[in-house]
């Protein structure tokens, strides 16, 4: 029995026109990682304000329509959001996010970015004047 | 339907042997099963010969005074000896049970390689080798000093041979290659890599996870050292196997686990090995799947390896015509004389796991992925790529379902476009 579609609307949408793809303007925070058995690549680059406020997300990669697409979906929820915010959102709320139910493969492309995104939330790029 | 194109056996009477394949995955939509390099179904008669074993036969190998235990054994033997029939070994004492290809590799490298390789020595490998032929002489490089070199493939994907030549020296003390490339499909030289091997002193270790149930194998006149297979992709069940090696070498060869059945004598002090086979056989082995491993060829000779092989290739070449003809997609390795029964591609703009996704939705399943040969694939220039895989049970009318469903894919990821 084939279950609820994959492949929603919303989800095709992101991967076609995805938020914010591309680099950051005056990047604070970034982190790349893959997925070795699919050659999924996602690379997220924050800047975070004296604040503690990601004024500024986006993303980069390139591999499956799950693994893009919720990229997209996790950068456009966390630009504004606090740093302390984004380190609450947990792999469930990623998956809840996303939406539609995903095999556990299929998960792991998913949580992809929001991998990324947790580490580079800790990850100050050196040597890169901050802006502000 | 046009059955008739492929050959001496009907593929459309062969499917009523298999219950899986008139089982719908999703409801309403046929299996068109695609994924045999992974694994293969099993057809009554292999299903049979494990109830029945297990219903009337089943006791523990080489133990027992009783009756059962005694049928047990003739059925366990004989099975060794219809795998030695079927793979044209010399001696039934040369193939041992294992649990599948990589377990018999990883034997090779642990016995043989650790009694044999030191620095200086080399293991040449390639680079379209499944991760069970790298990994297992990884490791022993780095117990015993030797260095593993890898030959490149071409851009055809075909294995250089030049390269090859250049690269097996005097150190060369083992050859490992796949007899068929699990992506390409590409059928490797054996005759040829044997007799260079020969020439340095090399021994040859053959991975034919993807040849034994696709050709015909003759291990004696091939002259390898060790060939190592699996049974459940050749219809058998998962969790058995063969190695094969010559008599010489693995009388030579000290066991690599120990325990039960491996031993002749067990003393306070220590132990004696057995003779082959049983000296890499320790503990109660797969007994059950053995001796419906010994069913399996039964049946794969009684089909003819000869018109399997036809049958296969056919259908391959069928689909890589079709969809090379749907443009924008490019089939991995040579052209479909060189190669048998796999067709690996890559849809452009669409993620492997998105075809396969939604080749899923058509009952098609096909394998997505890297397909356990990550130096390949980066070779290939792709992160990951589609396998159709194709064996005995499947049609032509498989081939157009797995067609139609990649034209599907192709529209649905490009709306709007």
């Amino acid at each position: 029995m084939n279950e609820e579609e994959i492949y929603r609307e919303h989800v095709l949408d992101h991967y076609e026109d995805p938020f914010q793809k591309g680099e950051c303007p005056g990047v604070t925070h970034a982190h790349q990682d893959d997925n070795p058995l699919c050659g999924d690549v996602v690379r997220m680059e924050l800047r975070i304000d004296e604040d503690g406020k990601i004024a500024d997300a986006w993303f980069d990669g390139t591999g499956c329509c799950i693994s893009q697409a919720s990229a997209s979906m996790l950068t456009e929820t966390i630009q504004g959001k606090t740093v302390d915010e984004a380190k609450e959102f947990a792999a469930d709320h990623m998956l809840e996010l996303f939406g539609a139910r995903l095999t556990p493969n299929r998960q792991k492309c998913c949580l992809l970015s929001w991998r990324v995104l947790q580490t580079a939330l800790f990850s100050p790029k050196d040597g890169e004047a901050n802006g502000g | 339907m046009t059955t008739a194109q492929t050959s001496r056996f009907d593929p459309a009477t062969l499917r009523a042997d298999f219950p899986i394949l008139a089982h719908e995955v999703h409801r309403g939509v046929p299996l068109t099963y695609l994924d045999n390099a992974a694994t293969t179904h099993a057809p009554r008669q292999v299903l049979d010969c494990i109830r029945e074993t297990m219903e009337r036969h089943y006791a523990n190998v080489h133990r027992g005074i009783h009756a059962l235990s005694e049928q047990s054994t003739e059925l366990y033997e004989n099975a060794r000896g219809k795998l030695r029939q079927f793979f044209g070994a010399e001696h039934a004492d040369e193939i041992i049970f294992t649990r599948g290809t990589t377990e018999s590799i990883n034997v090779v490298a642990r016995s043989w390689g650790d009694a044999n390789l030191q620095q200086g020595d080399e293991i040449l490998l390639t680079e379209m080798e499944h991760h069970a032929n790298l990994v297992p002489w990884f490791q022993a490089a780095e117990r015993t000093g030797a260095k593993v070199r890898c030959v490149p493939i071409t851009d055809d994907g075909e294995l250089d041979m030049d390269e090859f030549a250049k690269m097996l020296s005097p150190k060369t003390k083992v050859v490992g290659v796949v007899a068929i490339s699990n992506v390409l499909g590409t059928i490797n030289p054996l005759e040829t890599i044997v007799a260079a091997a020969r020439k340095v002193g090399a021994i040859v270790v053959v991975d034919g996870a993807q040849q034994a149930p696709h050709q015909r194998v003759n291990l004696a006149e091939l002259d390898v050292d060790f060939y190592a297979a699996s049974g459940h992709k050749m219809l058998g069940p998962s969790g058995i196997g063969i190695l094969y090696g010559k008599r010489g070498l693995l009388r030579d060869m000290p066991p690599f686990l120990g325990g039960g059945a491996m031993i002749r004598r067990v003393t306070t002090e220590g132990f004696e090995a057995a003779e082959p086979p049983a000296r890499f056989e320790a503990g109660t082995p797969p007994i059950v799947a053995a001796i419906a491993l010994g069913a399996t060829v039964d049946y794969l000779a009684q089909i003819n390896m000869d018109a399997v092989e036809e049958h296969e290739r056919t259908l391959a070449n069928l689909a890589q015509e079709k969809l090379l003809a749907l443009g924008g997609i490019r089939v991995l390795g040579p052209t479909a004389d060189k190669k048998v029964g796999i067709v690996s591609f890559v849809v452009d703009g669409v993620h492997a796991h998105d075809v396969a996704q939604r080749l899923d939705k058509h009952g098609v399943a096909v394998r997505a992925g890297h397909h356990c040969t990550m130096p390949l694939h980066k070779r290939l220039g792709v992160a990951a790529s589609s396998r159709a895989s194709f064996y005995v049970y499947n049609t032509v009318e498989d081939v157009d379902r797995l067609v139609a469903g990649v034209e599907e894919t192709q529209k649905f990821f490009r709306r709007g476009k």
